[in-house]
């Protein structure tokens, strides 16, 4: 079971998985956590190349800690703008929040 | 070497008047009142110079003092050079006008002071002197005619100074325009002969027809001849353009003394001098019978005049007449020697005038008088007591005028009468009226002049008030009166030969040789014939002279003769009006030429304006509404309406359809985005 194509399908489900929470959740939150297995998957596959691609260095890892810590940040910035979109709309639902509409 | 000197000499002379106007056009109103000293000292400068090439004139060769030329421009063959010739014709011409200048300058300080535009006069003055002394100097025809046109333009701007008079500017007008109808001439007649020959220069035109360059054609030289005197005859005021000079009176005094007594006028005379060799027996004819009815039509108007100044305008013009008709028969040294002595009288009489109205406009200015005319002479009489330097100079230049002995005019006068008497001699028939025209003008010179003197200076005031206030000039006015007055005396013009004053040949005669004709007239036979009309000449005009003053003495000063009873009875048959109306030349010309062409005009522009500017123009500014407003309609019918708007419409359509997809819906467009990018990874598996 130690292969690419195990860490890759993992990583394309999670992926998958991320991008079906992200389109149909109603919830702001939910979204998020979508949005968090997205970057996940990513992470798996930069960690799977560097390992099975034969490189010598750490490079992957590096990119993963990387996106670990934008994810966080992502993370913090997303919350406060759910807290603004309820003080706003009174809901944390996205389809309450369609001022873009044409 | 001497030439250079000398024309170093003749270039300071020309250009330092010009000096003087630049000087004073530029920086007049900072050197304001002051403006007389500037050109006092260039003219004056200008009058050394000139005295300094008439004492060559004593040498009495018949060399030039200068002759030198240089190329102005060359086009084609033809080469254009401009030059100075100065030979003793020219040298005594350059000191008349540098002495004139000069004292009507120094008089102007007085007559002209206080005028707001004081600088610009002398200013003026100074342009005039540049430009007359270029006509004096010049070598060629061409660059005669420049300075020609520049004393024009000089006469214009000073008989127009006192612009804000009507009457002044339409007499400058009438003046530039009257020129201008004998300067067509004048350079017609120049082109003719320089096609003929090749040359401008004088010394050339006379080479050239001495070599037969009109040898076939003697009619076309008399042409050439005489359209080239059209320009003396409008320049000095002959029949039929004399209409102009009289009007020139409206001018400042000094200039009319200057311009249109002196100097100015008699540029035509001395021109067709310059001239006189190429001018045939037929041209000078003519120029002898203008010259003839010119001095007896206008001496026989100043009888009737009351304004002083017009009296001795026609005066003027009926001494130039004598010129002309001296330069005709064929008399060359006498046209110049009347011109040089009538330059020294009639100037005098001029600034004397100017004496007399400047006295008496101060006097009416005193009386707070605005209504009186101050240079009519009806309002004058008995100012011999208040004005005593002004009436023995004005009484010692009309004496000259007249033809009395021991005076100038009476040696230059003979000689002219003379001429005439001795082309009757030779011509018999109608030539019998120079001879009736000089000798009836000298009778009525003598008789006007006196008229003039009497009624200005004798007899009782004609209004005590004016009497009372008038005073004598300062001696900056009765200065040039005195000198010029004094240069009347014959003396002057006879030394160092002889001090009789029955013979005319002094210096002068000496210093103008007589000259070579060589279109064909004899002038061995016309000299010849002078020596034996001279005698009989000079009685005739003595008697003349005595009975006109003798008619002037019993008309005006013993009142023995009634003038109003005898105008009535001339009246009879319309004599005196015809005299006092100036012949009706110029209503003659207002019926024969102004109100025919004004006539035309008013067709012209009835034609131009109701036909072409009213139908025409307008016609097409119709046609091109009416197919403005189709384009128009068709643009925005059309056009705007349905392309543009169309394209509009279109958009809008397609923009209110596709608003729909922006539901505001993020994951909408996530959902979609991610399609997209299905889509396109679907696409590219493909190759």
């Amino acid at each position: 079971m130690d292969s690419l194509q195990s860490y890759l399908t993992i990583a394309a489900m999670l992926f998958s998985m991320g991008i079906y929470g992200v389109v149909t959740r109603k919830n702001a939150i939910a979204i998020l956590m979508g949005i968090e297995l997205i970057l996940n998957s990513a992470n798996i596959n930069f960690i799977a190349f560097n390992r099975f691609g034969g490189m010598q260095n750490l490079d992957g890892h590096v990119f993963s800690i990387f996106v670990i810590v934008l994810a966080a940040a992502e993370a913090a910035v997303a919350l406060a703008i759910v807290i603004n979109l309820f003080k706003n709309v009174g809901s944390v639902d996205v389809d309450d929040a369609d001022l873009l509409k044409g | 070497m001497m030439d250079n000197s000398n024309l170093t000499l003749a270039l300071l002379n020309l250009f330092l008047p010009l000096l003087s106007f630049s000087i004073l056009i530029l920086f007049g109103k900072k050197i304001g009142d002051k403006a007389h000293l500037v050109s006092l000292v260039l003219i004056g400068g200008m009058l050394a110079i000139a005295i300094r090439f008439f004492s060559n004139v004593f040498h009495y060769g018949a060399e030039p003092i200068l002759e030198t030329s240089i190329q102005w421009f060359t086009t084609g063959k033809f080469s254009v050079d401009l030059g100075f010739l100065i030979n003793n014709v020219a040298a005594i011409m350059l000191l008349v006008v540098a002495l004139i200048s000069f004292l009507v300058h120094l008089y102007s300080v007085e007559y002209m002071k206080d005028d707001p535009r004081y600088s610009r006069y002398f200013a003026f003055l100074g342009i005039f002197t540049f430009s007359m002394n270029g006509i004096v100097l010049a070598d060629s025809l061409v660059m005669m005619y420049i300075f020609w046109e520049l004393v024009g333009l000089s006469s214009y701007l000073l008989i127009g100074f006192w612009f804000e008079k009507e009457s002044a500017a339409n007499a400058s007008k009438k003046a530039f325009l009257t020129n201008r109808v004998g300067d067509i001439g004048m350079f017609i007649g120049i082109m003719i002969l320089f096609f003929e020959i090749g040359s401008f220069q004088i010394s050339g035109l006379i080479e050239g027809v001495q070599n037969g360059a009109f040898s076939g054609d003697m009619t076309l030289l008399t042409i050439a001849g005489v359209l080239v005197f059209m320009g003396a005859v409008g320049k000095s005021a002959q029949f039929p353009l004399h209409i102009w000079l009289p009007d020139a009176m409206e001018g400042p005094t000094p200039v009319s003394a200057l311009i249109h007594a002196a100097t100015m006028v008699a540029a035509g005379v001395y021109m067709v001098v310059r001239i006189f060799p190429i001018l045939t027996p037929d041209a000078l004819e003519i120029i002898a019978y203008v010259g003839g009815i010119t001095a007896l039509i206008a001496a026989i108007i100043a009888i009737t005049q009351n304004d002083i100044k017009r009296v001795l305008a026609y005066s003027t013009v009926s001494q130039l007449g004598y010129m002309i008709m001296a330069l005709g028969v064929g008399a060359y040294q006498a046209g110049f020697f009347h011109l040089t002595t009538h330059a020294m009288f009639k100037a005098c009489l001029f600034l004397c005038s100017g004496s007399v109205i400047h006295a008496m406009h101060h006097a009416l200015h005193e009386l707070k008088d605005h209504d009186t005319d101050p240079q009519d002479m009806r309002n004058m009489g008995g100012l011999r007591d208040k004005m005593p330097i002004t009436f023995w100079a004005m009484f010692i230049s009309t004496l000259a005028i007249s033809g009395v002995p021991f005076f100038s005019g009476f040696l230059s006068k003979d000689a002219v009468l003379a001429g005439s008497l001795s082309y009757y001699h030779h011509h018999h028939g109608w030539s019998l009226f120079l001879p009736i025209a000089g000798f009836g003008a000298a009778v009525i010179t003598a008789f006007y002049m006196f008229r003039l003197i009497f009624m200005t200076f004798f007899g009782n005031s004609q209004n005590k008030d004016i009497y009372s206030h008038v005073h004598e000039s300062p001696f900056k006015m009765t200065f040039p009166l005195i000198l010029l007055a004094t240069l009347s005396f014959a003396i002057f013009f006879t030394l160092p030969s002889t001090i009789n004053p029955f013979d005319s040949h002094g210096w002068f005669t000496h210093a103008v040789p007589m000259v070579e004709n060589v279109a064909g007239l004899n002038m061995h036979e016309v000299e010849e014939g002078l020596h034996h009309a001279h005698h009989s000449a000079m009685m005739i005009s003595l008697a003349v002279a005595g009975i006109g003053i003798l008619m002037a003495i019993l008309f005006y000063l013993s009142k023995s003769i009634d003038a109003k009873k005898v105008a009535n009875t001339l009246n009879k048959v319309k004599l005196y009006n015809l005299s006092f109306n100036k012949f009706y030349i110029d209503e003659i010309y207002n019926i024969l030429l102004y109100k025919p062409f004004l006539a035309f005009s008013w067709l012209c522009s009835k034609l131009d304006w109701d036909l072409y500017d009213q139908k025409f123009i307008d016609g097409w500014g119709w046609i091109t509404i009416k197919l403005s407003d189709k384009s128009g309609e068709a643009d925005y019918n059309w056009l705007d309406q349905k392309i543009v708007d169309g394209c509009g419409r279109l958009t809008q359509y397609f923009g209110r359809n596709l608003k729909l997809t922006q539901n505001g819906v993020v994951q909408n467009y996530l959902l979609g985005g991610i399609m997209g990018l299905l889509l396109l990874i679907i696409i590219f598996q493909q190759f």
